[in-house]
Order: structure tokens, then C-alpha cells, then sequence
């Protein structure tokens, strides 16, 4: 699969012009609010008429605006999974389930069967239930559900976890992970939640001011992230599990971690994600503190953004933020190229 | 009753039915373009459809004469082409009746359009359902409740409508003589009081079966809606 998006567009005072290719996998639409990433992926569904430009999936164009083509959504058979579940109130969660399927009927397309796709988000004991009396979490589950027994060759999700607490995030994260290692539809994922984009995105696109300001591979990307929650990610591999204290070692490039027992095989890969904010760091080797993980590494930029800076490190070539205040900055005389030591006092270990 | 009496019961209840359900299909897709589509002319379908209501019906019976009657230009070429008469006939009377209630019916249907939530026919888009599907298997469930409504409006109007009908078919006993024509002849004649009267307790016993029968299909609705 790839997507090719080459647009133009003009809402009110807001503009909107973006350029990139999708890989397969999960793509990230990652930026703030009003950035232009719903209006980026309504064009894709065929939502939004863009003023100017392409879209192109597989080698079909969608949208050609030079050429007048303009495929109207529900020949596309590109999925969509909304922010707000957008059941249908009066069709029961089978019927909502099979809606998309009855008219993609002899046509290809990924997606497995009925069953299949049932047990894979859990929600075989709903079918027969209404949406009205579902959770937000249930209802999530239902809507992607229902996007993909549509056959779709490609997924849309807008925020899907967005109107969920924090709780009910963690129950769907899982499921759109197994979305993406299990069914082989390509995904476009638009997020402002670095944590998500870090858990799920193979290839991350960032968005600013209805630009594109930085596209390639999660790992690269997102320490570049201009986020109020910025963070880094690290692939790390599980080396081995302590059992008195209920530890696991990892073995990174920017070297070894100890984290809370993670459920995971010695000798699989995770994806560890850390907020910048959770960094200090110390020009010494600090001793005696109770913080299990301390990295070394160089400082390679610092950006200044008032009283904060946002401090990019360099630990043997994985990029690790930290956020300091502009003081700490001055009194630790921190420039690019000084060794320090990054001490690092939570991580969230995600399985990739 | 006599059996004159139960001419025109059956007569109104005819004319109300066949006005009702042959306008149901056009009301809707008025109801649609008016609610969903932006074309130009918009305003002016949407005061041609609201005439009935502000008109004098005298007014509109008449306009449907010169229209339909026997040598108007529509009339004329009905007769001509399909061998239709509509004027002197119970078909006038419908078309007349249809006409005096089809402003209350998309009226009815158009707010209940409106009310159905955009996003989720675009949902249904996107699922693969073209527009027509998109409006036969969300929209119009949806909007049913309304449309329920918008009908008997239009079937209590019909049961009433009097000064297009008797304008535009006059009121010929068995032919065009709808109740309210035939109460009307009733308190024309001496001692006609008493078959007025019994014709207005049949009038009031429609009317409310009428409406509590559309109040049951609305309910109904809702249940099936609201069941797990």
C-alpha cells in the first residue's frame, strides 16, 4: 500500500498545504490541535474537497483536481474510524458491525471474517446489544470493528481515543496494536498524544499550522516533536526478568534499563517511551539517588522557549529529551557537545 | 346513518388516503432537497410548497381549476394523452386535498431531516453506501418518527379540507361530496341538524383514531430504538 498526498487547501483564513508519502504500517498524523489533521484525512476519505491537488492510494488517484477527478467517498473503500464512534443508534452492533460489509460484497480488500475480527476487539458478547448502551470504550471497539469488515485498504483513525479517560485508552491501545501486527490494513493515525504516537506509529508526519514539518521513521521523528508533552522514544530488547524484585532489564543502544516486571520474552523487542519532563540531568555520575536508570550521553541541541528549554541528548546516537528550566540550563553551563548523565525517573515500556 | 351518509364517510376517508399516500413519496423527496441540497431556486420551491398554507383555499381551488379543469393546460392534456379527468371527480378531490396538506407534511419531514446528524450519513458513506443508500438505511429510519407526523398532518387535513375541494370538484353527492361538504349541505337544508351532528361525531372519532394510531407508531419507534 502506499498513499501519496499532495494537496492544497483554503478553510476560512486557515490554509492548509501538505505533501508526503505513506509507508504500510501505522502512519502518524501528529500535531496540536488546529494544525489541519482532521481536515488532512476528511480529504483522504473524501469528506472535504481540497482546492488544489492529489491523492493517490495504490496507484489510484482518488482526488485530481487538475484532471477534475474527484472519487466520491464510498467508492474509496478507505475506512474510517471516528473520534465519536458515529454508531448507528437505530441498528443493533451486528448490524452495525455488517453494514460496510454488505456493500463491499465480491470485492477484495483485507479484513478477515465476521468471527475473526470479533475476537480480535473483544466484542463478541455486545453484538446484539444497541450502541446507546454501550461504554465510550465499547463503542470505540464497535467502530473500528465496523470500518474494517468494510474491506478497507486503507484505515483512517481520527483521534479514536481522544473522548476516552485514561482507563479506557489502555483497554483500546492493545487492540489497534493487534489491528496493525495482525491485519495488514495500513493505518493513518492522527494523534496529539506523543505517548500513542510512540506506542503505535511506524512513520510519523508531523503537522504544524497546516504544514508538514517533519516526515520519517517514529524513533527519528518524534524527539523533534514540538509537544507540551514531548518525550522520546527508544526500542529497547527485554534482556532478562528479576524475579525477587520484580524487575526487567532491557538492553538499548543508549544503554541498560531497569523498569517494573514487564509481561514480555526475553529477547523481544519493546518500545519505550520517555517524557522529557521525567529527565534530569546531572554533569557527574550521580550516586546514592533512587533512581534506577541513568544514561550518559552529549547534549546535541537546546531549544529556548522562555523559562523552559527543551534539551536534546545525544546517548550513543538515540535521541533522549529532557525538559529543564532556562535556570538550570545557565547554571549547569549546559551547551551542545557537553557530556552529562540523564537520570531518568519513570519510563512507560510499551511492547512494539 | 343513511346509506348518504356513509357515501361521504367513505368518500373522505378515500380521497384522505390516496391524497395522504401518493403525496408521502414526493413530500419526502421535497422534504430531502430542502433539508440536504443547497440549488439554486431553493427559495422558490420552498414558497411554491408553502402557498397552500397562507393562501385562501378558495384561491387554491380555483388556481387547480384553471390548472386541472376539463380545458386548463394541465387538465387538458391529462384528458388528451391518458384520458384523465381530475376535475368533478373524487381524483380532483384528492389532488386538491393533496395539495391543501402537502405544505404541513414537508413542513414536518424536513425538521426531522435536519435533526439526523450529518456525521453519521457520512459515516455511512464512507462504509460504502452511496447517497440513495445512505438515505434509505440511515436517514429515513431516523427521520421516521417525523415522517409518521408529516402523514397524519397531512391525512387530518385532508379528512378537513372544504373550500379547495368544493372550489375545484364542487360537491356532487357519491362523487365529491367529502364530510365536510356534506356537513355543510346538512346545515343548508331544514332539519338537516341531526345528520350534521352524526357526521361530526364521525369527523372527531377519525381525527383521534388518527392520531392515537400515530402516536402508537411513534412510540413504537422509539421502543425498538431504545431495546437492547
Amino acid at each position: 500500500m502506499s498513499l501519496d498526498i499532495d494537496i492544497e487547501h483554503v478553510r476560512g483564513t486557515f490554509r492548509l498545504a501538505a505533501r508526503f508519502t505513506a509507508q504500510p504500517g501505522v502512519t502518524a498524523l501528529f500535531g496540536r490541535s488546529g494544525s489541519g489533521k482532521s481536515s488532512l484525512i476528511d480529504i483522504v476519505a473524501g469528506l472535504i474537497r481540497p482546492r488544489r491537488g492529489e491523492v493517490t492510494v495504490d496507484g489510484q488517484t482518488l482526488v485530481d483536481t487538475d484532471r477534475g477527478v474527484f472519487v466520491p467517498s464510498h467508492r474509496r473503500r478507505i475506512g474510517y474510524v471516528f473520534q465519536d464512534s458515529r454508531l448507528f443508534p437505530h441498528l443493533s452492533v451486528r448490524q452495525n458491525l455488517l453494514y460496510g460489509r454488505w456493500f463491499s460484497r465480491g470485492e477484495g480488500g483485507a479484513a478477515g471474517d465476521f468471527g475473526s475480527i470479533v475476537d480480535l476487539l473483544g466484542i463478541a458478547a455486545l453484538v446484539e446489544r444497541k450502541p446507546d448502551s454501550l461504554s465510550g470504550g465499547e463503542k470505540q471497539r464497535v467502530a473500528i470493528g465496523r470500518a474494517l469488515l468494510a474491506r478497507p485498504r486503507l484505515l483512517l483513525m481520527d483521534e479514536p481515543l481522544a473522548a476516552l479517560d485514561e482507563a479506557r485508552r489502555a483497554e483500546i491501545l492493545p487492540y489497534i496494536e493487534r489491528l496493525r501486527d495482525g491485519t495488514g490494513v495500513p493505518i493513518l493515525y492522527v494523534s496529539h498524544s506523543v505517548a500513542e504516537v510512540a506506542r503505535l506509529a511506524t512513520t510519523v508526519v508531523i503537522l504544524s499550522e497546516g504544514k508538514v514539518t517533519a516526515v520519517g521513521p517514529v524513533l527519528d521523528i518524534l524527539p523533534l516533536a514540538e509537544a507540551s508533552d514531548g518525550g522520546s522514544a527508544l526500542e529497547a530488547v527485554v534482556a532478562s526478568h528479576d524475579e525477587t524484585f520484580q524487575l526487567t532489564t532491557l538492553a538499548s543502544v543508549a544503554g541498560e534499563l531497569q523498569v517494573p516486571r514487564l509481561a514480555a520474552v526475553v529477547g523481544s523487542t519493546v518500545r519505550a517511551y520517555i517524557r522529557s519532563r521525567d529527565v534530569m540531568l546531572s554533569l557527574q555520575p550521580p550516586q546514592e539517588i533512587s533512581a534506577l536508570n541513568v544514561l550518559a550521553g552529549k547534549v546535541a541541541t537546546i531549544s529556548d522557549g522562555g523559562a523552559q528549554a527543551d534539551v536534546r541528548l545525544d546517548c550513543n546516537g538515540a535521541a533522549v529529551m529532557a525538559r529543564l528550566t532556562t535556570k538550570s540550563v545557565q547554571r549547569l553551563a549546559l551547551a551542545p557537545g557537553r557530556p552529562v548523565f540523564a537520570v531518568i525517573k519513570s519510563v512507560s515500556f510499551e511492547r512494539s | 346513518m343513511t346509506e348518504e351518509e356513509w357515501t361521504a364517510v367513505r368518500l373522505s376517508l378515500l380521497v384522505a388516503i390516496t391524497a395522504t399516500a401518493a403525496s408521502l413519496p414526493i413530500g419526502i423527496a421535497t422534504a430531502w432537497l430542502l433539508a440536504r441540497r443547497q440549488f439554486w431556486g431553493k427559495g422558490l420551491l420552498d414558497t411554491i410548497v408553502h402557498l397552500p398554507l397562507i393562501m385562501p383555499p378558495v384561491v387554491t381551488g380555483y388556481l387547480l381549476l384553471i390548472l386541472f379543469g376539463k380545458r386548463g393546460p394541465i387538465g387538458s392534456f391529462l384528458d388528451q394523452a391518458f384520458g384523465i379527468v381530475l376535475a368533478f371527480r373524487w381524483t380532483g378531490a384528492a389532488l386538491a386535498c393533496a395539495v391543501m396538506g402537502f405544505p404541513l407534511m414537508v413542513r414536518a419531514i424536513r425538521l426531522s431531516i435536519e435533526s439526523v446528524d450529518t456525521r453519521l450519513e457520512n459515516a455511512a458513506g464512507t462504509l460504502g453506501a452511496n447517497p440513495f443508500w445512505v438515505f434509505a438505511t440511515i436517514t429515513l429510519p431516523l427521520c421516521l418518527p417525523g415522517v409518521i407526523a408529516g402523514a397524519i398532518l397531512c391525512f387530518a387535513k385532508a379528512m378537513g379540507e372544504f373550500g379547495a375541494t368544493i372550489t375545484f370538484v364542487s360537491n356532487i353527492p357519491g362523487e365529491t361530496q367529502t364530510l365536510p361538504s356534506a356537513i355543510y349541505t346538512f346545515t343548508q337544508i331544514p332539519g338537516g341538524d341531526a345528520g350534521a351532528l352524526r357526521l361530526t361525531a364521525v369527523s372527531i372519532a377519525i381525527s383521534m383514531a388518527a392520531l392515537l394510531g400515530s402516536e402508537f407508531l411513534a412510540r413504537r419507534i422509539g421502543a425498538r430504538r431504545l431495546a437492547a
